[in-house]
């Protein structure tokens, strides 16, 4: 099986896999980054989400072999702490219930927020379409990105 | 939306707990406290019930009983034990519990976690805060009545003295338990936890993606499963190219499994054991499997409305038959007839079905996120021919429920595929297509022809249904979920009522899903009721409340299953409702349109109004949908209103996007592309209001869901005048000029 190394949330990773292992398979059963999910394999449902250079991908579409020098970020990168504005958001919004989908939405919306500072709804009902909840988080998902956009906008003007 | 109060201490806690070195057994990658001797009495620790235990370093962690899929348990029956502690909930520990005997019932159904253990949960936590405060007062040498509590700490005023429950821990061990009747619970106002607003124990491992779900569990040496079934359900194999998929890369294992009849059990089908999820599925591809298809031909949807039609044109069974119809008809002074239709729908959990196990010992170790865990413990044993008790459950977290993993078939799958991995422990994974086509029991389509009349005075006179339903193979009675009560509302209601019942038969296996009944029900009940208003040229309000009369309590008919309905308290969620969304009081633009409904349901009670628009090319906007419910008091504020929200959500998309349609036996659809769940361009604003009035608290997992498409289909009807008799909304041309 062919050799990858992938930089995945700023760490050099090897894996033997096969070429069109999708990133997804690679990330949850060779690098046990367990957090990035597995929905509909189609690039449906936007459960898969992570970044390739910071813009959001379906990593259930991905091969590892295309995935070459890039840097991954997933879930789990984002913020190690867990203190990004979003996560943060989403904990006091209590946004989850099942909560499977909601890495995948982060993803997008961590992405979202860096291409549109201050997005309006229908910024958000755009960037986060492609991200399926099945349990219908969407209200409260709306708003935490809202909240987290405001968040960010105090932190720059503290600097 | 007010924010909610999570604390980033409780990960923190849970974190540290988890690295210093507390024996608890076998540990799991993040799943620190699934199930182990956590909850183990000893001399240093207060354990007075399973559900608390308190260390001397002031560790409190309570136990989640029931199994989560995102109903919200694993906080909210905690949040009652914690308030009758009188505990500071945002430093306290959430222990999963696994199948266990000594905490009564375990499963997620029926919305029922909540009316079941809301005593149980209660009188746990006063008895604990009874033994602390007698610890104190032995401690102090004073009277226990000059004690009192507040978030983890006893204390006496009069001396300015106070311990912590840690402190008081050890002490309060070696106390007698009380007898659980004479402990004290707490009254009305004094409630400092439930009612408030908290965030989901797990969300800071949902944020930031730790381990957590069924999909995430891994084990050492674990290897991985994929499993073909037949097309058609309750088809077998008769040969299938195993030699050839062994030679594949990755693969470790392929075999068939013979399976048994039981079609929520272990069905036939091919197991491929891989070295990753990725080989299996690969694999699976692969694989070239002859079967034996008897028993789908015909079951094809069009032949299914066809017979629908035919069985309509006769008289069908008579269920229930009061007053006199036909005389109403012929007395009545607005009259409406319609056929509606509900489809079969899949519950297209956002995890797929799955499971991890482990054969070792002679017995059986198992990761489920099944709803039944106990159920699946049987299944197992009975599958396998193991010893019950050999069979051990860990509940892990289920992306998503809504009745799907009611059933366990998952379950058997794994623990069948773990005997002959020669002790590998093993991850079945289910791929989003296995999903879809093997709902092992979908939500059941039905039909509908109705009749209906007003009399002069404006009141709905009579009510004649011919329900068409499903019968699993025969027509003998209905399928699982498919039945009706002759109680279902107007029934009781309207003076002349008549309902009769034909069968079809199919091949499609039925079950529960979210407000199992009622799902497809109210949707018909709810429009045609508001067929009648309009016809009558009256409120849609004002008609409902008329209908339901005078304030009382109707009890079930004798031989219906069901609980007495409270006139009343479904009034006061119409009222609501309607007052909230300004029913009544507003001028909209042409094209637009408020629509209401209301439905009782797992004992709740819940009316909404939607507000749709409508463009003339028929584009469909859902704007708001304002929802009013009692259940009760509300224990999580944050967590309910989620569930509502949600129930909005999953409503909406339903009606407006979803059938499961058959060819030959075989399910057509098989992934999101063609069974589309609502996205979040098209979800509207909700807005969540409770009348909390003062009856036992109730479940409120399902019963919003079954409102939401009857208003839906309501307010399209104000705003377009299109009535919607055919789910999925879709099916129906909404353009108007």
């Amino acid at each position: 099986m062919p050799t990858y190394t992938l930089k995945v949330n700023g760490q050099a990773r090897t894996i033997d896999v096969p070429a069109d292992t999708p990133l997804l398979w690679a990330l949850r059963d060779n690098l046990d980054l367990v957090g990035t999910k597995y929905g509909c394999g189609q690039g449906l449902c936007g459960a898969c989400t992570v970044h390739l250079n910071g813009v959001p991908v379906r990593s259930c579409q991905t091969p590892v072999s295309a995935v070459g020098n890039t840097p991954v970020t997933t879930i789990e990168g984002l913020d190690p702490a867990g203190m990004h504005p979003l996560q943060q958001a989403w904990c006091e919004h209590d946004v989850p219930q099942c909560g499977y989908c909601q890495a995948g939405q982060i993803m997008t919306a961590a992405a979202l927020l860096k291409q549109t500072p201050s997005p309006t709804d229908a910024d958000i009902d755009a960037a986060m379409a492609g991200n399926l909840c099945r349990c219908g988080t969407y209200v409260r998902i709306r708003a935490a990105i809202k909240d987290a956009a405001a968040r960010c906008h105090t932190v720059e003007a503290a600097k | 939306m007010k924010k909610s109060a999570v604390s980033r201490r409780d990960f923190l806690r849970v974190t540290a707990l988890a690295s210093g070195g507390f024996a608890i057994g076998y540990l799991l990658p993040g799943q620190a406290f699934a199930q182990g001797n956590l909850l183990d009495n000893t001399a240093r620790q207060f354990t007075p019930n399973p559900f608390i235990t308190i260390t001397p370093e002031n560790i409190i962690t309570i136990l989640a009983k029931n199994p989560e899929t995102g109903q919200g348990v694993k906080t909210h029956l905690p949040m009652i034990v914690a308030d009758e502690l009188d505990a500071d909930f945002s430093t306290i520990v959430i222990a999963q519990a696994g199948l266990r005997a000594d905490v009564g019932p375990q499963f997620a159904g029926g919305s029922r976690s909540t009316p079941d253990n809301y005593m149980r949960m209660r009188v746990a936590g006063a008895t604990a805060r009874v033994m602390l405060i007698e610890a104190a007062a032995q401690t102090w040498n004073v009277p226990a009545s000059e004690l009192t509590t507040e978030k983890g700490k006893v204390m006496h005023l009069a001396s300015g003295r106070s311990l912590t429950y840690g402190q008081l821990a050890t002490k309060a061990a070696t106390l007698p338990i009380p007898d659980e009747k004479t402990v004290r619970l707490k009254k009305e106002g004094e409630f400092r936890i439930m009612g408030s607003r908290v965030g989901g124990v797990d969300n800071p491992a949902i944020v930031t993606g730790r381990s957590l779900f069924g999909i995430d569990q891994k084990l050492p040496g674990m290897v991985y499963a994929a499993y073909e079934k037949c097309p058609v359900y309750g088809g077998k194999v008769v040969s299938a190219n195993t030699a050839r998929i062994k030679k594949l890369p990755g693969v470790i294992d392929c075999f068939v499994l013979e399976g048994t009849d039981n079609l929520s059990g272990l069905v036939p089908g091919v197991a491929i054991v891989a070295t990753s999820t990725w080989a299996a599925f690969s694999a699976k591809k692969q694989l070239y499997i002859e079967w034996d298809e008897t028993g789908g031909g015909g079951h094809t949807s069009e032949a299914y409305e066809a017979q629908a039609a035919a069985l309509a044109r006769g008289p069908g069974v008579n269920q229930r038959n009061e007053g006199d119809v036909d005389a109403a008809f012929v007395a009545a002074a607005h009259t409406a007839a319609g056929a509606y239709f509900y489809p079969f729908l899949n519950h297209a959990t956002l995890e797929p079905q799955g499971c991890t196990a482990w054969a070792r010992d002679g017995g059986m170790e198992i990761w489920t996120t099944s709803q039944t865990p106990g159920f699946g413990q049987d299944l197992v044993a009975k599958t396998l021919n193991l010893p019950k008790e050999k069979i051990k459950l860990n509940f892990v977290r289920g992306g998503g429920g809504f009745g799907r993993r009611l059933a366990n078939d998952y379950m058997a799958e794994a623990a069948a595929i773990a005997v002959r991995t020669n002790g590998a422990p093993v991850k079945l994974t289910w791929t989003r297509e296995d999903d879809m086509r093997h709902d092992c029991f979908h939500r059941p389509g039905g039909f509908h022809f109705l009749k209906g009349a007003v009399d002069a005075m404006g009141k709905l006179s009579a009510w004649h249904d011919h329900f068409v339903t499903f019968g699993y193979r025969g027509t003998e009675k209905p399928s699982s979920s498919a039945g009706m009560s002759t109680d279902e509302l107007p029934s009781r209601f309207v003076p002349n009522f008549r309902l009769d019942q034909s069968l079809i038969a199919t091949n499609v296996p039925t079950g529960p899903m979210r407000a199992p009944g009622s799902n497809g029900l109210a949707f018909v009940m709810q429009s045609f009721i508001d067929e009648l208003a309009h016809a009558a040229g009256r409120d849609p309000v004002e008609f409902r409340l008329d209908l339901l009369g005078a304030d009382r309590v109707v009890a079930p008919s004798n031989g219906q299953r069901g609980v007495p309905y409270d006139t009343g308290r479904m009034k006061g969620v119409i009222r609501l409702a309607a007052e909230k969304s300004g029913w009544g009081r507003r001028q909209l633009p042409k094209g637009e349109g408020l629509g209401t409904a209301f439905h009782f349901s797992h004992s709740g009670y819940v009316a909404m109004v939607a507000h749709v628009a409508i463009t003339p090319e028929g584009s469909l906007t859902v704007k708001e949908v304002i929802a009013a419910v009692d259940v009760g008091p509300i224990i999580n504020l944050s967590g309910a209103e989620n569930q509502v929200e949600g129930s909005v959500m999953d409503g909406l998309g339903t009606i407006w996007l979803q059938e499961m349609t058959y060819e030959d036996g075989h399910a057509v659809q098989s992934n999101f592309h063609d069974f589309p769940l609502l996205r979040i361009n098209a979800a509207p604003k909700v807005a969540v209001h409770f009348l909390q009035s003062n009856n036992p608290p109730t479940g409120l997992g399902e019963p919003a869901y079954p409102v939401v498409p009857p208003a839906i289909c309501n307010a399209i009807f104000a705003a377009t005048g299109k009535r919607i008799r055919r789910w999925p909304i879709t099916k129906t041309d909404l353009s108007w000029s």
